[in-house]
């Protein structure tokens, strides 16, 4: 390994203080990768208390007319599994490693706005900790979709609905706050040279998710508040006997709900694009088509909403746009799917742990695609909505496109977060037993859903295999929540004996790499001229040319840095 | 190797059998499986070549290649052709799935109720305008059926069935899907796929069931806790039989009608007259 040459400052610094310790330090932090580990965590947590509330359903419906829960119990936990893992994982994971890893990406030295970051994460931590407390008194129970009239007073009195709302509320306002920050960010602080043909894909994703969510979060904040003033200040929004409709909150709620859905998949393309091309040893394909098709996606993601309300009374030619609508938004989808195929072709594929996760998640995420146009030709629709075939569906494009690719994220970025690598053993076996786990679980659901049951029942008949079927499914739930506890033990191990990283163990393409693991607080003493899409692969270029002979995969990075694109 | 592959799809595909509409759904459903099938082994297949095919190696070279305009333009329209072609299939299947045919001449005799109390922007009648009109009410946690009927000009004294619809084959049901209190949806799978049933909206579908049979489905829309209990049943008897269930209905009810008639008179006498309002 080349020495370690202290960089000479080209910039200067600004307010590199130092390193603070204590919890105190913590809670007053606007570092924004302090805050993107206490995001990181934070959810984590979340994705596991979602995750206990998935098995107890998986118990229940492990054996026919099985009693374990209460049919209310029932209730409570699939509205706390939904909510959980939409709210407080998948959305506030994505501006977690965002909040981490994206002003890196683009050479920052922290957000646009440092002390609103640190309020969007505490404002989620408000909303977890509000949604949470009710589990002491009453939990909601009308759904992660609260559809009413099921969700007002008359039908929920208990204040558990109320929770859900207040969740609503906060965490809505934290990734309100953080959409703004982060696209502030994007838009502003780049380093020079970074046009936005130059844009790490990771970072166009999250542009995209942070538009998304400023356009969709109003409409489910109304929603909510609509849904507040119904149950306690005496309007009548919903309610049809007093000339309110309660079709209106099906429309709102999707409205919100559906852009909600590639706010959750959209980073986790943009964490493959950044992935695959750094172990295919290949530059990504078709660079500026996965841009487009972020774009296209999210765009169309705003005219498909009504595909949740096929079923509802809603004039034929809703039906007919819809559909078509919904048909065309699987075209980009599939292009990058082809792109990323494209990437691995003729690469030199290394199959490390972030490899394993990201080519498991394509090839889940195409099956929740594929499922996809079943469920927007609406005549089938009519048929297996609303069953567990549509369950399998939304596991299968959830796990493919998130949990996949945040676990991914975990394994690819954990050395520069901690200076420590995980152990590839132990990844290897926790992608194993998560990827043969989610396909036994939500394979068969398609089949219980065929067969006629319903999501969101307590209890069925043992009619034809439904009982063997359900089995399968809460045995697979047990594998994922293996595999998921394996990486746990990995990350907590790591920490202690994982060896050193160095700042760029996987010889990648972006400009976190350039810093040191884990960064100081200022990320960069001198901020590079960017020249393209990969900015290491130029600097590393550099430095193999200016100290020719050495070994170019692991000079140690900041070596020259300051004349490097220069 | 010959039946292996359509009992395969069986399991793979919805309930049908019931009625032409599920029929056709089925038919449409196994279509669009055909061709995703294709795309998935295509797409699969293609990766997992890719990650056999290209791992590293000694001595392997990636190639760097980043794009190729070309290709790209290709597989994009390729992708939107293929969904053209399923919404064509879709929009050619769509007229048997949607319209009602007219009862079969086995069938149970029916009026023409196509008057302008039916008439209605969404609900669609066979073309003769003869079915068998059938009011489904949702509420938590039981479905209730109305029949045509009525004896007094408010619409009342309708035959009514709770849980279980009787019909008649060979004649076309046409169900009028409605609620009282939250949102339900009616879905028997056999029969067709399933509609909301939303406060203050009415939803339409239809059946037509060729021979007697029971067909069961449930309420497949969260309703509240009882949600799992809420079941439909649908029993399909000859034309003759449902006559005279439907004669049977009526006579019960006007029996238990004339029994609240009496119960609430001596209430009224043990309470003092005027003391029961609406009665």
């Amino acid at each position: 390994m080349a020495t370690y040459v202290a960089p000479v400052p080209q910039v200067a610094a600004h307010r590199v203080e130092r390193e603070e310790r204590g919890w105190t330090s913590w809670i007053t932090t606007t570092d924004h990768k302090r805050i993107g580990i206490m995001y990181m965590v934070t959810t984590f947590v979340f994705f596991c208390l979602g995750g206990v509330e998935a098995l107890l359903m998986r118990l229940q419906l492990g054996a026919p007319n099985n009693t374990l829960v209460t049919p209310t119990t029932y209730n409570q936990l699939f509205t706390m599994h939904g909510t959980t893992m939409i709210f407080l994982f998948v959305v506030p994971m994505m501006a977690g490693l965002a909040n981490y890893f994206m002003p890196l990406m683009i050479g920052a030295r922290d957000m646009a706005f440092p002390r609103l970051n640190a309020l969007s994460y505490w404002l989620l931590l408000a909303g977890g900790l509000v949604f949470y407390a009710s589990i002491f008194w009453n939990p909601p129970e009308a759904g992660w979709n609260s559809v009413v009239p099921l969700a007002s007073t008359q039908f929920s009195p208990s204040g558990g609905q109320d929770a859900w709302i207040y969740l609503i509320h906060l965490t809505g306002l934290s990734s309100l706050v953080g959409a703004i920050n982060f696209y502030a960010t994007i838009a502003n602080m780049r380093a020079p040279g970074m046009s936005w043909g130059r844009l790490p894909l990771f970072v166009w994703t999250i542009l995209t998710y942070s538009v998304l969510l400023i356009f969709a979060l109003p409409v489910i904040a109304a929603a909510v508040t609509m849904l507040l003033t119904d149950r306690h200040f005496g309007t009548h929004f919903f309610d049809p006997a007093n000339g309110g409709s309660a079709l209106l909150w099906q429309h709102l709620f999707w409205f919100f709900g559906h852009p909600e859905v590639y706010i959750m998949v959209l980073p986790g393309f943009g964490i493959i694009s950044e992935i695959l091309p750094v172990f295919a040893r290949k530059p990504i394909f078709g660079y500026k088509a996965i841009a487009a098709s972020t774009v296209a996606i999210a765009f169309l993601g705003f005219l498909v909403w009504a595909h949740h309300l096929f079923a509802a009374p809603v004039p034929e030619a809703i039906l007919i746009f819809v559909m078509i609508s919904s048909y065309t938004i699987a075209v980009p989808t599939g292009v990058k799917i082809l792109n990323w195929i494209a990437t691995l072709w003729r690469g030199a594929i290394e199959f490390r742990t972030p490899l394993l996760f990201c080519v498991g998640g394509i090839s889940i995420f195409l099956i929740g695609g594929i499922s996809g146009v079943f469920l927007a030709t609406f005549p089938i629709d009519w048929q297996v909505n609303e069953t567990y075939y549509v369950v399998a569906h939304l596991h299968f494009v959830l796990m493919g496109g998130a949990v996949m690719t945040i676990f991914a994220a975990i394994y690819y970025w954990f050395p520069k977060i901690t200076g420590r690598m995980l152990s590839e053993g132990i990844g290897r076996v926790s992608f194993g037993l998560m990827f043969v786990g989610i396909l036994t679980t939500f394979l068969i659901q398609h089949v219980i859903g065929l067969d006629g049951m319903p999501r969101r029942v307590y209890e069925y008949d043992n009619v034809g295999h439904l009982a063997l079927y359900n089995g399968i499914s809460t045995g697979g739930a047990f594998i994922i929540a293996l595999g998921v506890l394996t990486t746990i033990i990995n990350v907590v191990r790591s920490l202690k004996v994982g060896p050193i990283a160095g700042p760029d163990p996987w010889r990648a393409n972006t400009l976190e790499w350039f810093s040191a693991s884990p960064p100081p607080a200022n990320n960069f003493d001198v901020i590079p001229l960017v020249r393209s899409a990969e900015p290491m692969k130029d600097i590393r270029r550099e430095i193999a040319r200016r100290t020719s002979g050495e070994d170019v995969g692991a000079a140690t990075v900041p070596t020259g840095a300051t004349q490097v694109g220069v | 190797m010959g039946h292996a592959l359509p009992s395969l799809l069986g399991f793979f595909t919805p309930l049908s059998g019931g009625s032409p509409n599920a029929n056709q759904i089925d038919s449409l459903y196994k279509i669009v499986l055909y061709i995703a099938l294709v795309i998935f082994v295509l797409v699969e297949g293609g990766l997992v070549y890719a990650l056999v095919k290209f791992r590293a190696r000694k001595g392997a070279v990636p190639a760097q290649i980043r794009g190729n305009t070309r290709l790209e333009i290709g597989w994009t329209v390729a992708a939107a052709v293929i969904l053209l072609v399923v919404a064509v299939i879709t929009f050619t299947k769509l007229a048997s799935i949607e319209d009602p045919p007219n009862s079969g001449p086995a069938g149970a005799a029916l009026a023409d109720e196509s008057g302008p109390l039916t008439a209605s922007l969404n609900r669609k009648l066979p073309p003769n305008g003869k079915a068998l009109n059938i009011t489904v009410i949702g509420r938590q946690f039981i479905w209730q059926y109305v029949y045509p009927g009525a004896n007094e000009p408010d619409g009342l004294g309708a035959p009514y069935s709770y849980e279980e619809m009787v019909v008649p084959t060979n004649t076309t049901v046409s169900l009028n899907i409605v609620s009282s209190d939250v949102v339900h949806a009616w879905w028997v799978p056999e029969l067709g796929g399933k509609f909301q049933a939303v406060p203050g909206y009415h939803n339409y579908t239809w059946f037509k069931i060729p021979k007697p049979g029971v067909f069961h489905g449930q309420c497949a829309f969260l309703c509240g806790r009882a949600h799992a209990r809420m079941i439909a049943t649908v029993r399909a008897v000859p034309p003759a039989q449902f006559e005279a269930w439907l004669t049977e209905r009526k006579l019960l009810i006007a029996k238990a009608n004339v029994q609240a008639q009496a119960a609430r008179a001596k209430l009224r006498i043990q309470t003092g007259a005027g003391q029961v309002e609406n009665p």
